[in-house]
């Protein structure tokens, strides 16, 4: 086993304690627990250095823009782009919007065909519906496998020409399930399409280089990855953005303002109109710096360690069904289960009084849940904070929830 | 008892597995529905009013232990009292979870003797995320009561 442990004592959260137990943190492809590193950037940002980005010529303003474009550079480098090819935006649903409004908008016209598939996030599904109904292009579905892996052997009749988009999850936040990058992305360039690569649950934990993807656009949140809530990236090749509009327009977004027309400033900065979370983006800098001095790598070998752990504990428990990928190397650590009856409602409620944390409902993604003939399911997901003995206490107490429910 | 005890008591298990009153209603009703969109909880109802008296009514939907077992508990004391009296319920019933400001009038020396099973819902208050599930089938039952009335 790779072992993190001691990486446990940077996560002052973690000493907490949750109903007379210590936190059990298995929820982490909501939200990440953020290392004291983070905490400390951001802080010494709004103690030192806190001034507006951009504009100003005194100290404070020069380092607080440092700082901000600072940060750039450093999530630029962590999945091996330019620099000015990142966007920061509120996270990954920002992201998402930005590319179906600013290049959808101007895109697509009626007839054209969007394709995502079944398991994705509602963030990645409800802007294109609402891009659809501006343009009259049309959504279709790729469907799943029986490990609930992305169906791509119906790829030939469904890509046409009138393909425009394709845009999927890296790794699906309900079953864990990756998805078909290669194959969508060779997909998307056979039928001069654009592809939109959901990033959301696959940059925070695994190695990923933007040269070596072959995708025309990347979102991605800080706060799924140790960093602030609030700010998020828009990776897009150069020319993508530059036929992308702002979808947002105001301040520092501009390069000259008339009455009636205005010109905008250069990629990235044309899509960050306002006053831009600078604290946040210094967290995020602060954010990647850490996971890069872990190493992706073992980050990555660390949570498929820990959850083969889970599979197998939790496939030992009587009426216990997990959905997703069995097979460690088709998937990543968000693990969803259901417990006989017991609603995962309920299971959560029961887990939480044992200090531990998962998730439980429809994690955002209805149509899966609907395709799955499931209301919701019950997650626990996996980061480099967690141990074994975290599996274990999830174990005990799913077993008290059979005892509870009289489950035999 | 440990709260999740009380929370989860043998009653509540009980409406919850075998759900009184599924289904839909076919004679004159009313039909609502309610959903906590956060956790996906879904409620239907159907009821029929003739007279200002609840004669039949009917439910389905999906939802945790809390819901549905609230919802069932709902189906068995609702039936055959007047509207304004399933009012006065309801409005005891949100006393009791602390939905609404007021004392809790349910009496500890007479177990049931105000709302029946449904005060063994009283444990769901030490649960606060939890109050919104046990609310869904009565906010429903508003719902549908108010276009009698309207
Ligand atoms: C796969 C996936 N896509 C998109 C999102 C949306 O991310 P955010 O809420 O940070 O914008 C999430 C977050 O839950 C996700 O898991």
């Amino acid at each position: 086993m790779t072992d993190l442990r001691a990486l446990r004592a940077d996560f002052p959260i973690l000493e907490r304690e949750v109903n007379g137990h210590q936190l059990v943190y298995l929820d982490s492809a909501a939200t990440t627990q953020k290392p004291q590193s983070v905490l400390d950037a951001m802080d010494d940002y709004y103690r030192f250095h806190n001034a507006n980005v951009h504009r100003g010529a005194h100290t404070l303003a020069v380092e607080a823009t440092e700082m901000y474009e600072g940060a750039r550079a450093k999530v630029a480098g962590f999945i091996g782009a330019e620099t000015d090819q990142l966007v920061f935006t509120r996270g990954t649903t920002t992201a998402l919007n930005y590319i179906a409004y600013g290049w959808g908008l101007n895109h697509l016209k009626a007839g054209d065909k969007i394709l995502v598939t079944v398991m994705e996030h509602h963030a990645n599904l409800v802007p294109w519906q609402l891009i659809s109904r501006y343009t009259g292009a049309e959504l279709v579905y790729l469907e799943l496998n029986d490990d609930l892996t992305v169906d791509v052997s119906s790829l030939d009749q469904i890509l046409t020409d009138d393909i425009a988009i394709i845009a999927f999850s890296g790794m699906s936040n309900v079953t864990g399930a990756l998805g078909p990058i290669d194959v969508l992305t060779d997909a998307a360039r056979s039928v001069g399409a654009i592809s939109v690569l959901d990033g959301a649950q696959l940059v925070p934990h695994t190695p990923v280089d933007v040269t070596e993807l072959g995708v025309d656009f990347l979102a991605f949140s800080a706060h799924k990855m140790l960093g602030p809530t609030g700010i998020g990236a828009l990776w897009g090749r150069a020319e993508r953005l530059e036929e992308m509009e702002p979808t947002e327009g105001g301040g520092e977004m501009i390069n000259t303002v008339d009455r009636h027309s205005s010109t905008w400033a250069p990629v990235p900065h044309k899509f960050e109109a306002g006053t831009p979370p600078i604290a946040e983006a210094v967290g995020f800098g602060a954010a990647v710096d850490y996971l890069d001095a872990v190493g992706m790598d073992v980050i990555a070998a660390h949570e498929g360690e820990l959850t083969a752990i889970a599979l197998e504990r939790l496939s030992e428990i009587p009426d216990l069904t997990i959905y997703g990928p069995k097979d460690i190397t088709k998937r990543g650590g968000a693990v969803s289960f259901e417990l006989g009856d017991v609603h995962p409602h309920d299971i959560a409620t029961i887990l939480d009084q044992d200090g531990i944390a998962v998730r439980a409902g429809h994690h955002c993604a209805k149509p899966l849940m609907k395709y799955l003939n499931i209301p919701a399911t019950a997650r626990a997901s996996f980061y480099l904070y967690n141990v074994p003995e975290e599996v274990d206490a999830l174990v005990e107490s799913l077993h008290k929830a059979r005892k509870l429910f009289g489950l035999t | 008892m440990t709260g999740l005890d009380e929370l989860y008591r043998e009653v509540i298990l009980d409406h919850y597995r075998n759900p009184r009153k599924q289904g839909t209603l076919s004679g004159e009703h009313v039909h609502a529905e309610g959903s906590n969109p956060s956790c996906g909880d879904e409620f239907f109802l159907d009821v029929a009013v003739t007279d200002g008296v609840v004669t039949d009514a009917a439910m389905r939907g999906q939802g945790c232990s809390i819901s549905q077992a609230s919802g069932s508990m709902m189906m068995d004391i609702i039936v055959g009292r007047t509207v304004e009296d399933v009012r006065d319920l309801t409005h005891k019933f949100k006393l009791m979870m602390s939905i609404e400001e007021g004392d809790n009038p349910v009496d500890p020396e007479r177990p049931g003797s105000v709302l029946g099973d449904l005060e063994a819902l009283q444990g769901v208050r030490k649960f606060p995320v939890r109050i919104k599930c046990a609310d869904l089938p009565w906010a429903t039952l508003t719902d549908a009561l108010d276009q009698t009335t309207a």
